[in-house]
């Protein structure tokens, strides 16, 4: 059983007890603890269920790379699931509980799944869950979105806040290790701004752990010093607890800082993402141990042999009072003097070398430790702890030679370089085959901008796992980061000295024993989180997925959080030997960021809630807020969807607003519309390239309604255009379209016509503009006086400019409701002037503010289409009956060569008419009128679609506009709309325009 | 994230300031031209591996429309150029060929 032994623990601050809860049980660890290393001291392997046969699990690892040890953390708006115990720092009140089990920990349902697991081997879902069809939506699908996941999902918006913080370095060097300390040092004598980052909450790495020297002092104090060096340093910035967590493109990189994960509640910002753009990249990123693949190996209990002496030397936490070590190399001898030092039991050491280890081995014997050569763990006994293990050998199929009784395994099988971070970026990586292992290729590193590599990989993650080169490797990595920026590096120092024990080669062990048969490879496991066994990733090969990306897939190796930290090799491994090639042939997958998750919050930073986008705003915003407006998003814009009064509802609203309009008076605040000035001596030429119709006959003082489409056809956006003078027009655009239509003019200006003297202004926000509407227009606006606007000096479609009420004023005579209407633009100074003044001078007339919805309600009357809808990007004008404001003569214009291809001018395009329902009811949007018979698909064929529809008040039933097969050939006929009820609402093709087709009321 | 100058206002920035806009020295067929010129024109693009000419626009800055010689791979950029020419200049060639001998790309090298 683990527990905490009587000294020891280099992190931890035995003068400081901390309480926490782990499924609701209240424990007590230490300041300096981790969830794991806490759990662990108060006797808790059991940390939690495997995701797919619930099978019991305990911690794997001490650090990032732990695969089991997930837990949900937090309450309310703090809780978080799939946090790694591991790497989770112990605070007061803490509050975790386990994942993946029901109804608890000790008893799981689930677990059954284990006795069934020969029955879901690799692919069980694809092979299982493919027919009988219907079986999908009603049974398998819900079964396994329940059964599926990891933790759970938080239920309470998050109530931490983070931020976003942007820094530019000459060096960012990841890693905290000894490696990444002196390849900053050497960077940051050489003057280069350096940003050195470490994922925990302490400097040095496993150096101080493993017990080596470094120019004679303890790591531990040698770390110390050189923290302490390069702290004086203005140009290095040191940031602990931030993981790089990914390298993008020429240099860019993420940091992902915990600020307060291990002090909730506390002022500021939970995460932090840094934003980087460094010169070079240097990833000291360190190396992460290898399990090794023998029966049993997911036991609680059974973990890496690194992290059995992390939780001794860092926390003072025994796993086991007998812990068994198995390894394929020397480090592992390191555990087993460490534990025997801390008065724990060490059986035996298993070495599958034949020959055994070097000075480290022989140190073991020396303190009394049985090693055993050439020999291997058959299997590990116990069920939700170890009891004991079965030993063969190394080389045969797994006959017992004896059994050692044991609580804890320790395992190593080598170490694998940490090359996610050279990967992110399409870093290359070459098979070591002497260390077993994947490192970075340093003839194809990541490139950036100039072609040149700017990520340089440093000690361990370099494939330099012996102390003394990877400290030379790491000074190397430092120069040469600053003098490929052009700096000179500064003179070289002597290079710290290491002593460290010679090591013996290690043997690769990809299966224990040798020759496992399937029973013992069954149960053999690689993946620890997706329940991925040997036999798994064998079967996988032998049906044909012979790509590792396959592979992947299939088995789910490697996948979720642990993105190939632990299980990346073994698998490799063995799909290599099971398809008779060699590990390299095979490759790997590929390393994608982050290198360990980050938190949504980190993602969005400050984008949420009202900093999320920018909102803009009229200059009458103000007013439509005091009046209590109902608002709609239109673009970045909020514009007043209807004005409710009293108890009334949108649609009673909306009806009110259209019957005052309509009746005497309504005012709109029109400000969002684009406004968009086309000058030059050109501007004639390129206003006809813009729009479909001739704009350059325009005469000054006057306007005319236009479409614009994109260089394929379809109709982008309309809208009034006035001629201002010779040489300029204003064009008007849609309020979401004033931006991407700008950008088109200036896109086609720049880049194709490039000679042509034009110049464009987007003046949108320059501007108020306000429809005045209805029958008593006219007389609001002589009320205010300064402008003539009798119908005879001031006709349907003119414009002029003049003092109106005191206010400089363009006045348009344009109509998009078919009533007597003016639209008047003013500067957006005087916006909110102008709009109380209409307000007051309309007093009598009743004048009635109206919203978004009732412009689209009468548009619709009078059968005006609307950009997004009776649009969408695949519809032209003549699908609109918009034939006449497309000119004939004009050679070209942008869109028009697109239009005579031939499905474009198809007769069988769907073409647009009124719809009317016979019950007078209003049609669903977007329904779909169905047609005889039915399409290769087994659908029902369809004619026609709903774009728009309304109730009209003016006509007291519902309307209609669509697209319809030959449909203004079809007047009268009725069509089928079935809803998504299945009731069918019949309605009548009729003329687009329902309301005052003669316009008699506009042309008054 | 790519890092681009602007050859118009000269000022290097991150991606996120920058739009893109597609393959670059596309020549216009108008309502003279033939289906199959015009089908080209408007659908048919380069997908290399390798040296690539894009369109780009200086959106969060000056405005300005420009081109940029690029490797779609190593993600070097060999040049920007102002987009108001129908094909590269001559020194972005030569920077191209200096890095990339023997490139060539729909009908250039």
């Amino acid at each position: 059983m683990s527990t905490r032994l009587a000294r020891g623990g280099r992190l931890i601050d035995r003068a400081r007890p901390v309480e926490y809860r782990f499924n609701g049980r209240r424990l007590t660890g230490f300041a300096g603890d981790t969830l794991a290393s806490a759990l662990l001291g108060s006797g808790q392997m059991l940390m939690g269920r495997s995701f797919k046969y619930h099978r019991p699990r305990g911690p794997v690892a001490s650090g990032a790379e732990e695969p089991n040890a997930l837990v949900n953390l937090g309450e309310g708006g703090r809780f978080e699931p799939n946090q790694r115990a591991t790497t989770t720092e112990l605070f007061e009140g803490l509050t975790a509980t386990s994942q993946n089990h029901w109804p608890s920990l000790d008893y799981d349902v689930g677990a059954v799944n284990t006795a069934l697991s020969r029955f879901l081997p690799a692919g069980f879902y694809y092979k299982t869950f493919m027919s009988p069809r219907p079986f999908w939506k009603h049974l398998y699908e819900p079964f396994i979105r329940k059964s599926a996941g990891l933790g759970k999902a938080p239920t309470q918006p998050d109530a931490d806040r983070y931020e976003h913080f942007h820094h530019f370095c000459d060096v960012l060097v990841v890693g905290g290790g000894v490696a990444g300390l002196l390849a900053a040092r050497e960077a940051g004598r050489a003057g280069a701004r350096v940003l050195l980052m470490e994922q925990t909450a302490h400097w040095g790495g496993r150096a101080p752990v493993d017990g080596d020297r470094i120019d004679g002092q303890a790591a531990e104090d040698w770390v110390r010093h050189i923290v302490t060096e390069l702290e004086a340093m203005e140009n290095v910035q040191l940031r602990l607890r931030c993981m790089g967590a990914g390298v993008y493109d020429h240099g860019y990189a993420l940091g992902y800082e915990r600020l307060t994960d291990h002090l909730p509640g506390a002022d500021g910002p939970r995460h932090r993402l840094w934003r980087i753009r460094a010169g070079r990249i240097v990833t000291a990123t360190g190396a992460i141990e290898r399990p090794l693949s023998f029966a049993g190996n997911d036991i609680p209990g059974v973990m890496l042999a690194s992290a059995a002496r992390d939780y001794a030397v860092n926390w003072g936490v025994s796993v086991g009072d007998r812990v068994l070590v198995v390894t394929n190399n020397d480090d592992a001898y390191r555990t087993a003097l460490v534990l025997k030092e801390a008065g724990l039991d060490v059986p035996a050491v298993v070495d599958a070398r034949p020959e055994g280890g070097g000075e480290l081995a022989r140190r073991a014997e020396a303190a009394g430790i049985r090693v055993l050569k050439g020999k291997a763990v058959a299997k590990a006994k116990g069920g939700k702890h170890v009891t004991g293990a079965v030993i063969s050998s190394q080389a045969g199929e797994g006959a017992m030679l004896e059994e050692i009784a044991c609580d804890a395994i320790a395992m190593s099988g080598g170490w694998s370089p940490v090359v996610h971070l050279w990967s992110h970026c399409g870093g290359k990586l070459s098979w070591d085959e002497a260390g077993a292992m994947f490192r970075p290729d340093p003839d194809l590193p990541p490139t950036g901008a100039d072609g040149a590599g700017f990520v340089i990989a440093a000690g361990a993650a370099n494939g330099h796992l012996m102390l003394g080169e990877t400290l030379r490797d790491a000074a190397e990595a430092g120069a040469r980061a600053v003098s490929e920026l052009g700096a000179t590096p500064a003179s070289p120092g002597a290079l710290p000295a290491a002593e460290a024990p010679e090591e013996a080669p290690l043997f690769p062990v990809w299966m224990m024993p040798q020759g496992a048969g399937h029973e013992l490879r069954s149960k053999a496991w690689l993946d620890y989180q997706n329940d991925v066994k040997v036999s798994d990733v064998r079967l996988a090969a032998q049906e044909g997925y012979e790509s590792v990306e396959h592979a992947k897939r299939y088995t789910t190796l490697g996948m979720a959080t642990d993105q190939g930290k632990l299980s990346n090799i073994n698998g490799l491994a063995t799909l290599a030997q099971r398809l008779g090639t060699e590990i390299p042939k095979v490759g790997t997958t590929t390393f994608r960021p982050p290198y360990t998750p980050i938190s949504f919050g980190a993602i969005a930073g400050e984008a949420r809630g009202e900093t999320f986008q920018p909102i803009r705003r009229t200059p009458i915003q103000d007013w439509h807020e005091a009046r209590g407006a109902h608002f709609e998003p239109v673009g970045q814009w909020r514009r007043p969807y209807c004005y409710p009064q009293g108890g009334e509802t949108h649609g009673q609203a909306v009806a009110r607003e259209i019957d005052a309009t309509r009746g005497s008076l309504g005012l709109l605040d029109a400000s969002t519309l684009g406004k968009i000035l086309v000058s030059g001596p050109d501007a004639p030429r390129f206003m006809d390239m813009l729009y479909t119709n001739m704009m350059s006959t325009l005469k000054p003082g006057k306007c005319r309604y236009g479409l614009m489409c994109s260089e394929n056809g379809f109709l982008m956006d309309d809208g009034v255009v006035a001629r201002i003078d010779e040489q300029t027009f204003l064009c008007h655009t849609t309020s979401g379209g004033a931006d991407s239509v700008h950008a088109h003019m200036e896109e086609w200006l720049q880049t194709e016509w490039w000679d042509w003297k034009v110049h464009t202004a987007n003046v949108t926000e320059q501007y108020a503009q306000i429809a005045v509407v209805g029958p008593n227009s006219r007389k609001v606006l002589e009320k205010l006086g300064g402008i003539d606007v009798s119908a005879e000096s001031f006709r349907f479609m003119d414009w002029k400019e003049g003092v109106l009420g005191g206010v400089r004023t363009r006045l348009f005579r344009i109509s998009f409701s078919g009533e007597l209407s003016y639209e008047l633009a003013v500067p957006a100074s005087e916006g909110r002037a102008v709009w109380d003044a209409l307000l007051g001078a309309g007093e009598e007339f009743g004048a009635t503010p109206y919203g978004t919805e009732a412009l689209h309600v009468m548009r619709a009357e009078k059968g005006f289409i609307m950009i997004g809808d009776e649009t969408d990007g695949t519809v032209i004008p003549q699908d609109l009956g918009l034939d006449w404001a497309i000119s004939k003569k004009k050679t070209d214009y942008i869109g028009k060569r697109a239009q005579m291809r031939s499905h474009m001018a198809d007769p069988e395009r769907w073409k647009l008419v009124g719809l009317e329902t016979v019950d007078g009811s209003v049609l669903p949007d977007g329904a779909y009128a169905v047609a005889e018979g039915r399409n290769a698909n087994g659908q029902r064929k369809v004619q026609g679609r709903v774009t728009s529809t309304y109730h009209s008040p003016t006509l007291g039933r519902g309307i209609a506009m669509g697209l319809v097969l030959h449909g203004p050939d079809r007047m009268g006929e009725v069509l089928d709309f079935p809803k998504v009820d299945g009731e069918v609402v019949q309605a009548k093709i009729v003329d687009q325009i329902f309301f005052d087709k003669d316009g008699e009321k506009q042309n008054v | 994230m790519l890092i681009l100058t602007c050859p118009c206002c000269g000022v290097t920035a991150e991606e996120t300031e920058f739009h893109g806009g597609g393959e670059a020295h596309l020549t216009r067929h108008g309502p003279d031209s033939d289906d199959d010129q015009f089908h080209d024109y408007l659908f048919m693009r380069e997908n290399p591996r390798g040296v690539h000419f894009e369109r780009w626009r200086h959106v969060y800055g000056c405005g300005k429309w420009f081109h940029a010689a690029r490797d779609t791979v190593t993600l070097e950029v060999f040049g920007t150029y102002p987009a108001q020419t129908t094909e590269p200049p001559q020194h972005i060639r030569e920077a191209i060929s200096a890095r990339r001998p023997g490139w060539s790309w729909r009908g250039l090298s």
